[in-house]
């Protein structure tokens, strides 16, 4: 018996899964650094969130609502990476758990599931436990290279962290000085990820290769975590020029933060970005802005995930909007 | 290195399984019984001019075109015509065919057999118009438009380009690779008899870098021949897409709704300009084309030159058979090709390949859930929107696809072949264009 289908005959082998593991495997060098910086306390959040994630998805998707395992596409082990890389290292594993369910349940099975959900689902995980337990989500353990054991470190302040609390006057005299701004960490240490933070996010290095990789295998485009990184550069160096504050230092923000972390890996989520090109450029644009606004204005120091939630939800508008030219149109 | 051209937005880079390159055409000889459809192009199908009994030789007239958008059809056997009816084509759907018994191979003494190159073209416009009407030529591409009308320029448009669509980029097919390799000469000058009876001296040939020896041989050719040149273009699918390629070559845009000649070009296939020379100067009919036949199920492929109504079963046999695994038979190209039920449908004008695909390549994954990756929205060349025309058509919002475009498909099946929740785009673009025509 032949076989009867309609046209094309041939299809890609790149599935979901196939994509899915991609991502995975780009977030692996970002997991590393997290390691050999926060030691083995960084491999238990990890580990935690990410067993978390799967099993909430096979528990609630099996019992709950009804659609089967959807583990196997591999979603949920990316969803329990990003969560755990939001996280500082002496997050508490109930906690952890949590910020799991938020983020599998309520977030993205609520939903309908993978490709039906608004909001990016680690980062709601993310910001609901940056709401219920501030002081464990802002205790942040001091880097120190290879040891391991390092369950009890002592703790110290991130670098946006100590951006916010420089007002106008000292930060101008630190400058001239050169006394609090010694705090700041140097380029080479953000770069490095020698800083502290999120597990995944201090390595500007590690995320790098990560995002390198995606755009070798096709994973993602280059567009949109270009031009979130570019919006914030350009409107801090903008600031930067005319008042020569420190804080508005276009190098420190560019590296600090979640800022490369959002962007290559949390903006480009598939489904909760805009499809067309068009679209995408205003999402990214969008997340710049409001990173900085909330990063210079606000109460917080860091405001690349509420940025990309509120970004999230005008997407449908935005799809709707910026449609493309398409062949033929008239220009 | 300059960067060689290309179609603006989309397409996609699928495995090329070219492997009948350097296999030269060879003579597929004759089958027992041939079936001619009387409908091998777009439009009314041909008016039957024989009878059962009839005796017809090598390139008699069998049916006659019916109105101006259709095409003649010859014999492309001598013999005598067994039966005149309905028959099942490569979908099973039944098509009015003419069965002829092969008795020898008798040809029209019109028709000039002789293999020397003409190069002396003595004849208007109009009459080279109208012996490419007499040969029933059509555009062997695929699409089967009649040739005829699309040199008659309407008065009000001025054509600044004819492209010559060396392109192949369907995976297997080497058809017209290897026209463009063996007759090459022909090739040229049937592009100086089109630049003539469209009254313009710029014939482009297009062609992909992936084609070197027919790349050389048509560049150093076309040197002695004035108003024809070569264009090298990038390797990317559907550069082959008449819109895509006019793109590519010109950098120009064909409106949407509007023909290629609003935006000034004229998109031959090879095959198509092939057929011209040697209707134009040899006076020989179109009756037969160059296929392909390969597939990774296939064990012997190779390239035919073969009579238009010979089985494809036939072709099949002389190469090893229909093997042990082989899942799936294609007429023509494996991204738009047709699927076949019955291989013993016949070769039309039309069919550029005959392909056996194995169950590895044929396989279709199960449709999954849209992830929103925005892959089909990144390939699709002409800019829309796949993801959201399935959307509504699945819903069955099938009046709101309208916002969408889906007129403007060119149905390459990129949107499909790149999905990684395997999710049947194309079909849903296809039954969105009906129901929008039906309304209309």
């Amino acid at each position: 018996m032949l076989k009867i289908s309609t046209a094309p005959h041939l299809t890609t082998n790149r599935d979901t899964r196939a994509l899915m593991t991609d991502v995975i495997i780009a977030l692996i060098p970002a997991a590393l650094v997290a390691v050999l910086f926060f030691g083995l306390a960084a491999l238990k959040v990890i580990l935690t969130a990410v067993a978390g994630c799967v099993l909430f998805e096979y528990l609630a998707g099996r019992y709950w609502f009804k659609t089967g395992n959807t583990t196997r596409d591999g979603s949920a082990v990316i969803t329990g990476l990003l969560l755990a890389f939001n996280l500082p290292s002496s997050m508490p594993v109930l906690m952890i758990l949590c910020g799991c369910f938020m983020a599998i349940v309520v977030a993205k099975l609520c939903y309908g599931g993978l490709g039906k959900n608004i909001f990016n689902p680690a980062l709601v995980g993310r910001v609901f436990l940056f709401i219920s337990f501030p002081v464990q989500m802002t205790t942040w353990p001091k880097p120190e290279f290879l040891n391991l054991w390092s369950f009890d470190a002592q703790t110290g302040a991130t670098t946006l962290g100590i951006l916010k609390h420089l007002d106008a006057s000292t930060s101008a005299t630190a400058l001239v000085q050169g006394t609090s701004a010694e705090s700041i960490p140097a380029y080479w240490q953000m770069f490095v990820g020698y800083t502290g933070g999120c597990l995944g996010e201090v390595s500007a290095l590690a995320l790098l290769i990560g995002f390198v990789y995606m755009l070798w295998r096709k994973v993602i485009t280059w567009h949109i975590p270009f031009y979130y990184m570019a919006t914030v550069f350009v409107i801090t160096a903008v600031m930067w020029l005319l008042t020569k504050d420190v804080r508005y230092e276009p190098l420190t923000h560019l590296l600090s933060g979640g800022l490369i972390l959002g962007a290559v890996f949390m903006a480009t989520d598939y489904t909760t970005s805009p499809m067309t090109k068009n679209a995408q450029i205003l999402y990214a644009v969008g997340c710049g802005v409001l990173t900085i606004v909330i990063r210079l204005w606000s109460a917080y120091p860091e405001g690349v995930s509420f940025a990309i939630l509120i970004m999230n939800a005008l997407v449908p508008l935005m799809d709707k909007y910026a449609k493309p030219r398409f062949y033929g149109s008239r220009r | 290195m300059t960067k060689l051209k290309t179609f603006r937005i989309g397409g996609i880079h699928p495995n090329k399984y070219k492997i009948t390159t350097d296999s030269p055409i060879i003579d597929a000889g004759l089958p027992d019984i041939v079936t001619i459809p009387v409908k091998q192009h777009i439009g009314a199908p041909a008016k039957i001019l024989v009878q059962k009994g009839d005796k017809v030789k090598v390139g008699t007239l069998l049916a006659d075109a019916d109105g101006i958008v259709s095409s003649d059809v010859h014999s492309s056997v001598s013999g005598e015509i067994l039966k005149i009816e309905e028959t099942e084509g490569e979908f099973g759907y039944l098509e009015k065919m003419i069965t002829i018994k092969v008795e020898g191979d008798d040809w029209a003494p019109s028709i000039n057999r002789s293999d020397d190159i003409i190069r002396e073209i003595p004849f208007s416009a109009e009459e080279i118009i109208a012996k490419i009407r007499e040969a029933g030529i059509v555009g062997m591409g695929g699409a089967g438009y009649p040739t005829p009308i699309k040199t008659t320029i309407p008065e009000n448009r001025k054509i600044d380009f004819l492209i010559i669509n060396g392109i192949e980029c369907e995976p297997f097919l080497t058809a017209d690779d290897r026209l463009m390799v063996e007759k090459a000469e022909q090739i040229v000058i049937g592009a100086k008899i089109l630049n003539k009876a469209l009254g313009i001296q710029n014939a482009i040939i297009a062609v992909d870098e992936n084609k070197p020896h027919a790349v050389e041989i048509l560049s150093r050719l076309s040197k002695s021949y004035i108003g024809v040149n070569v264009q090298v273009c990038a390797t990317k699918y559907p550069q082959g897409g008449e819109k895509q390629l006019i793109n590519a070559v010109t950098g120009r845009e064909v409106p949407s709704g509007k023909l290629p000649a609003d935006a000034g070009c004229i998109v031959q296939n090879v095959g198509t300009v092939n057929a011209v020379y040697e209707a134009v100067l040899k006076n020989k009919p179109l009756f037969e084309r160059i296929v392909t036949v390969s597939g990774d199920a296939c064990l012997h492929p190779a390239n035919f030159r073969v009579r238009v109504g010979t089985p494809a079963s036939f072709l099949i046999e002389k190469c090893g058979g229909l093997t042990e695994n082989t899942a799936q038979v294609i007429f023509g190209g494996p991204m738009m090709g047709t699927s076949a039920f019955n291989i013993n449908a016949p070769v039309t004008k039309l069919t550029s390949g005959i392909l056996l695909l194995s169950d590895k390549l044929a396989h279709k994954a199960p449709a999954g859930d849209c992830i929103r990756c925005a892959k089909c929205v990144e390939v699709c060349p002409v800019g829309l929107q796949p993801f959201m025309i399935g959307r509504l058509v699945r819903a069955g919002m099938l009046e709101e696809t309208r916002e969408f475009h889906p007129l403007d498909c060119i149905e390459c099946g990129c949107c499909a072949f790149t999905c990684p929740a395997h999710l049947p785009l194309l079909d849903y673009c296809k039954l969105a264009k009906a129901e929008l025509k039906r309304k209309k």
